[in-house]
């Protein structure tokens, strides 16, 4: 792998930039590997990079039907932070943040993380106590959070609407100043490059269709559109469609898939300066570095596959929107799209051994997994390699729903998260 | 946004005016004291969440009020069939849902 740096930016711009080679390589996939990670999305990616990085477990395969990147991973709204209310959750986001800060040094790869505050709006009583609690409980966790007054917020965005006059009124807002946003798809391609450098093969159009076990139990491999490929070990990151590839090993999950959707406007100058979130009227935006407006509306409220929602679930949000930013009612509205979601009951992902020996799975990130892809790779690299959980992601097991040791997210969020 | 067919009204209407109410037939243990950890799981937390045909309940919540059942695709979202609550898991599906929708 070639380093990326201004010397090299130089170098190749007085030889027609002919020098620069492939960021990852495409290779045949081999008949045997020791982990097969099922789904090179971002948090599979990072799982493949540290198990060769951190655990110099290098022959491995990252298995996508599709093209790397381009489910969830290419679908969100880049948005980062930790300020979740249990301990659990505060460990294991936090642990992602501060991965994020430096990930472009480490990955040689600008990622674009961007620490430009994340600011939650309160509307109504119930939002401050909410909302003050999680202050509490955020700083308790040694995780940064401060409460603003309506002035404050406005000060620290602008473009937002705290007339007392608002159908729901601003009345305070909680600020996470590390939180921000990230290039979501460099992500993906940062850790494919880093993992394909150190030996990983990142195999696309390779769909897996059964998943092979031994007379014992174990996991032997998984049969693909591309024939049979042998591990030991198989992780299994695929979003969305997590419950179909547990399904084929016989395991049956607690998730249900639902499409959710985002949009985004026509580019403009600078306005929003941080990202901006409100539970209670339920949308959130930010403005990407090409200009345009991230907007994330909701959940469609039935198990859908097909990666589209209804249009009313987007109309609503931009009532949202134009609620909070008056400014945004004439701003046209470019492209929508739906990824498809795995949601736990609770709202806390799954990143954990299952009962099946040589099979893991990471999954049930359900609306919120991008903030946390760093750190997800990180720990469940650990729990592959060693066959034992990391203690950050020690609590997000499958047994919680059986043991009643819920991670109540769920109750803590609700939305938007 | 989906048209639903409530069993109930007879009628064809838009989804706003329902609420999904989950997997369908899923049956309630009579002695909920009584079941296991495990069963418990499978009760309250476990979902086939399926890929292709799905059972599930919806309810005309903002029409009757009533909860009914629908086979639906996740993959296309179009309905196969709603039919009333109560009534038995149909066993055989209809082959072209439009001809179904339309009875």
């Amino acid at each position: 792998m070639k380093k990326y740096s201004v010397f090299a930016i130089a170098r190749e711009a007085m030889r027609g930039h002919k020098g620069w080679e492939e960021q990852w390589s495409s290779p045949e996939p081999k008949k045997e590997y020791d982990v097969i990670i099922v789904g090179a999305g971002g948090h599979g990616l990072a799982t493949a990079y540290y198990l060769a990085t951190v655990h110099g477990i290098t022959n491995v395969a990252v298995l996508e039907k599709g093209w790397l990147g381009g489910g969830n991973t290419g679908r969100n709204t880049t948005i980062i932070r930790s300020n979740y209310l249990y301990d659990e959750s505060a460990g294991i986001y936090d642990h992602a943040l501060k991965l994020w800060d430096g990930l472009s040094q480490e990955l040689n790869y600008n990622v674009m993380y961007s620490a430009r505050g994340v600011m939650m709006l309160a509307h109504n009583v119930h939002d401050i106590q909410v909302l003050k609690r999680h202050v509490h409980a955020n700083r308790l966790n040694g995780i940064d959070n401060e409460w603003l007054t309506p002035e404050q917020a406005q000060e620290f965005c602008p473009p937002l609407n705290i007339s007392k006059q608002a159908r729901y009124p601003v009345v305070g807002a909680a600020l996470q100043r590390r939180g921000g946003t990230a290039r979501h798809d460099a992500v993906a391609w940062g850790y494919a490059r880093g993992a394909s450098a150190r030996g990983v093969h990142i195999i696309q159009n390779c769909e897996v269709i059964g998943v092979k076990r031994a007379a014992n139990g174990a996991v032997m491999g998984v049969d693909t559109t591309r024939g049979f490929i042998g591990a030991k070990k198989v992780g299994v990151v695929a979003a969305g469609h997590s419950s179909v590839i547990m399904n084929m090993a016989g395991v049956r999950m607690p998730l249900e898939s639902y499409p959710l959707q985002a949009l985004v406007s026509e580019p403009v100058k600078p306005v929003v300066p941080c990202v901006v979130m409100s539970n209670t009227v339920h949308a959130y935006i930010s403005q990407s570095d090409k200009g345009e407006l991230v907007i994330g509306a909701g959940t469609d409220q039935y198990v859908s596959y097909s990666q589209t929602g209804g249009l009313h679930i987007l109309q609503h949000t931009l009532d949202a929107i134009c609620e909070m930013f008056p400014i945004f009612t004439r701003m046209k509205m470019l492209r929508s799209w739906g990824g498809i979601v795995d949601v736990t009951p609770d709202r806390s992902p799954i990143l954990a051994k299952t009962p099946v020996s040589g099979l893991y799975v990471n999954c049930g990130w359900g609306t919120g997994g991008f903030k946390a892809t760093p750190g997800s790779g990180h720990v469940f690299a650990h729990t592959i390699a060693r066959d034992d959980p990391h203690p950050i992601n020690a609590p997000f097991t499958i047994e919680r729903f059986r043991t009643g040791r819920l991670i109540d997210e769920a109750a803590a969020a609700a939305v938007a998260h | 946004m989906l048209l639903i067919r409530c069993p109930y009204c007879e009628e064809e209407r838009p989804e706003l005016e329902f609420r999904n109410a989950g997997e369908a037939h899923i049956a309630r243990s009579a002695n909920m004291a009584g079941e296991s950890d495990d069963d418990f799981e499978k009760f309250f937390f476990i979902r086939s969440n399926p890929k292709g045909i799905i059972y599930e309940r919806w309810r005309h919540i903002h029409g009757c009020a009533r909860f009914f059942n629908a086979v639906r695709d996740t993959v296309t979202d179009k309905f196969v069939m709603t039919y009333k609550a109560g009534e038995p898991k149909p066993s055989k599906l209809p082959k072209n849902s439009n001809e179904m929708a339309s009875k």
